[in-house]
């Protein structure tokens, strides 16, 4: 639980003239949940985004599985097994189901797909009663799960998830949060999660970053986060569930 | 069915006894109106006298359509619209089954067209299937082709492309040229001029890489701007607006010639008397197999990685790189395998034509094929093709209305209203239809149990 698997350095990055990032240090390694909290427009998507190379960090470096990817194109992050369900959800509307979790496979061109896919409908059964329907027409929770499973068939090293709990009815966020343990006590997944919903979040994790203003402003173990009044006062008070 | 039931003999014939009268009725308004408007004529003469033309026949077609037209819309129409409408409020437990022909659509359609040349001579003769095969068949099938073609980059990528032309105008020229300098035989040409278009698919492809929508679309309409322009100023290769004649014919793959005085010539080696028919009638064929071809290779394109990646890129451009895609790649593929099917289609055109100027590779092309892709229903292969039928079929039929000379008077040239016509029929199309004929895509991934729920009966929504 010691070897670092993604690691962040000093990582600055612009939007035009705007700097959304100014210079992060995060470091997820093998086999942890890591979660990033922060209010709105913080900079947490755009670091998510950064690691997956659009936008590209101006200065910094990232590494992954002791390789710099700072410079190189998302699909070549993404082949280095780097899996992401992105703010939005970003599933193809017009495919079915079963046509997105192919597409999340795309990588190892269908290899594993049968095998797989079974494992991602074990841990979402909805999403098979749905395999037939398009992703455009599923619920905003049933499309949550499918931007999680379509990640997961690319057999990731590191899945990264961008508020996977938004808009969801708490019911289904505890399966959500539920089926990433599962994932990560069973098979040793590595997970960096942004969240919102910091209660859950960083009660879920091994550790936890609280970001401000593009900076990070304090990490620690999820509990520590927990306790620490000031994380209280900004994410928790009224939040707890 | 609640409320309007013809399903009693005595209903049936009250039905039409009510459509007789109405019609009646309304012939008799039709008269009463334009009577004094149609029916009467005041011209001047040379000698600017008043003359009065008496104009009965036209009347009697402005009655005669309004009382059948009654007619037809009491004893068809309306029962149809409220049958229509009492199914849509019950409720649609399952989709109502296929009937035999739907099912298989595209089968019977690729026997029908086979068979077609064979019919239409022992209908109407060696020459006068000449305007079957060549006007409607020949022509109807080059755009299909073309519109195949180009749903590759629009349907399926996403990417719009207006100026398809271009390479439909590359593949013309590389067989006119080649063939003229070099010599060299349709059945070589054609694959190179496959290439030639793709290349320049690529070309176009690499600028625009990180255009999408609007911009991209006003990009690729310069491009075939520029390419005509070229064809029309580089004079000394192009021979400017004049264009290059006598293209060679193509040959039934170097075994018979059309020629008329080569020794292996068709229609003497099988003893048949001279036609330009048997020339035609071979293209078609080959026409239809290049068709075919198109529509072979994006079904099997659909079903492997490539194709998916083409569709997911249209979808979701972001997502796609996060899965891997290397999406430029993956555009540069879509715009040179829709240019080559072009550059096919192009060269095609070239033999048949005989001749090729930059007059025929007008936007208007662009926006035609454009037009039939987008009424098809975007990446529908079947509505594509029943859209080029009608589209291109309808304007040919128009050009055999000579009957409307009768009514609109000698100078009435119908084909002049064909660019209207096509724009009416647009209309109507996206209005009844506003994703085309075919408008749900088919899923390429087929499972064995379908869901009740499928696609088509959901609105779309991104979430
Ligand atoms: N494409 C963009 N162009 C310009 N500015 C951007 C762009 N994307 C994000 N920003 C800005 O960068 C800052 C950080 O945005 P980011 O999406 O990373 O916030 P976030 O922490 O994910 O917020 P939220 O919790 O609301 O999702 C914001 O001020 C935002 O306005
Ligand atoms: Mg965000």
């Amino acid at each position: 639980m010691s070897e670092t698997l993604l690691k962040v350095h000093a990582v600055e990055t612009y939007y035009g003239n705007i700097r959304a990032l100014a210079g992060v240090d995060v470091e997820v390694k093998r086999g942890e949940i890591v979660s990033l909290i922060g209010a709105n427009g913080a900079g947490k998507s755009t670091l998510m985004m950064t690691i997956c190379g659009s936008p590209q960090a101006r200065t910094g470096t990232i590494t992954f599985d002791g390789q710099d990817i700072t410079r190189l194109p998302t699909h070549e992050i993404a082949r280095l097994r780097v899996a992401q369900s992105p703010e939005g959800r970003r599933i193809f509307p017009r495919m079915t189901v079963y046509e997105n979790l192919q597409m999340g496979a795309s990588l190892d061109k269908l290899k594993h797909f049968d095998e797989d896919v079974e494992k991602i409908y074990t841990l979402f059964p909805r999403l098979k009663e749905r395999q037939a329907q398009r992703g455009g027409t599923l619920s905003g929770g049933e499309q949550q799960m499918l931007s999680i499973g379509r990640a997961l068939m690319a057999r990731p090293k590191l899945l990264l998830l961008d508020e996977p709990s938004l808009g969801l009815a708490p019911l289904i966020v505890k399966q959500i949060f539920d089926a990433i343990k599962v994932l990560n006590k069973e098979q040793g997944l590595t997970v960096f999660l942004v969240e919102q919903n910091a209660f859950a979040a960083l009660k879920l994790s091994d550790r936890g970053y609280v970001m401000v203003n593009g900076r990070v402003t304090m990490s620690g173990s999820g509990k520590e986060l927990l306790a620490n009044p000031e994380v209280r006062a900004a994410y928790l008070e009224g939040g707890r569930h | 069915m609640a409320t309007t039931t013809y399903s009693t003999e005595n209903a049936a014939g009250n039905l039409t006894a009510r459509a007789l009268r109405e019609g009646f009725y309304a012939g008799l308004v039709a008269f009463g109106l334009f009577f004094l408007f149609v029916g009467l004529e005041t011209t001047q003469n040379i000698r600017n006298e008043l003359v009065l033309n008496q104009r009965w026949g036209l009347l009697a077609i402005f009655v005669a359509v309004a009382a059948v037209g009654r007619f037809l819309g009491v004893l068809y129409l309306q029962p149809w619209i409220a049958s229509r409408k009492a199914a849509r409020a019950a409720v649609v437990d399952k989709a109502a089954p296929e009937g035999f022909f739907v099912r298989n659509f595209s089968k019977i359609a690729i026997v029908a067209l086979v068979l077609m040349p064979p019919v239409v001579v022992s209908l109407v003769g060696v020459q006068g299937s000449l305007k079957w095969v060549d006007n409607f068949g020949i022509q109807i099938l080059i755009y299909v082709m073309l519109a195949w073609g180009l749903n590759i980059v629009v349907g399926l990528a996403g990417l719009l492309d207006l100026g398809y032309v271009a390479f439909y105008a590359v593949g013309a020229y590389s067989y006119a040229l080649l063939s003229q300098h070099f010599g060299f035989s349709f059945w070589v040409l054609l694959p190179l001029a496959g290439i030639l278009a793709a290349f320049w698919g690529m070309i176009l492809g690499f600028p625009v890489l990180r255009l999408k929508g609007d911009y991209l679309a006003i990009v690729t309409l310069a491009f075939g701007e520029i390419i005509r322009l070229v064809l029309i100023n580089w004079t000394e290769v192009t021979r400017g607006t004049f264009g290059i004649s006598s293209i060679p014919k193509a040959s039934v793959f170097g075994i018979w010639s059309f020629d008329v005085g080569a020794a292996n010539n068709f229609a003497k080696v099988f003893g048949l008397p001279m036609s330009s028919a048997y020339y035609k009638i071979f293209l078609f064929y080959v026409i239809l197999a290049l068709a075919l071809l198109t529509a072979y290779v994006t079904i099997r394109l659909r079903r492997m990685p490539i194709g998916r990646a083409w569709e997911a890129l249209r979808e979701d451009e972001i997502a796609c790189r996060s899965l891997g895609i290397n999406t430029v790649t993956t555009k540069l593929t879509a715009f040179a395998t829709g240019a080559m099917f072009g550059g096919f289609a192009g060269s095609f055109f070239a033999v048949r034509q005989g001749f090729v100027s930059p007059e025929s590779f007008v936007f208007l092309e662009s926006a035609i094929i454009l037009a039939i892709v987008v009424l098809g229903g975007m990446g529908s292969l079947v509505g594509i093709a029943v859209a080029a039928t009608v589209m291109v079929g309808g304007t040919e039929l128009l050009r055999e209305m000579t009957f409307l000379k009768a009514i609109f008077g000698p100078d009435f040239t119908p084909e002049l209203y064909r660019m209207l016509i096509f724009g009416l029929a647009m209309v109507i199309v996206m209005v009844w239809k506003p994703r085309g004929f075919v408008g749900s895509r088919e899923p390429t991934a087929f499972l064995h149990e379908r869901k009740a729920v499928s696609g088509s009966f959901t609105k779309e929504g991104h979430g």
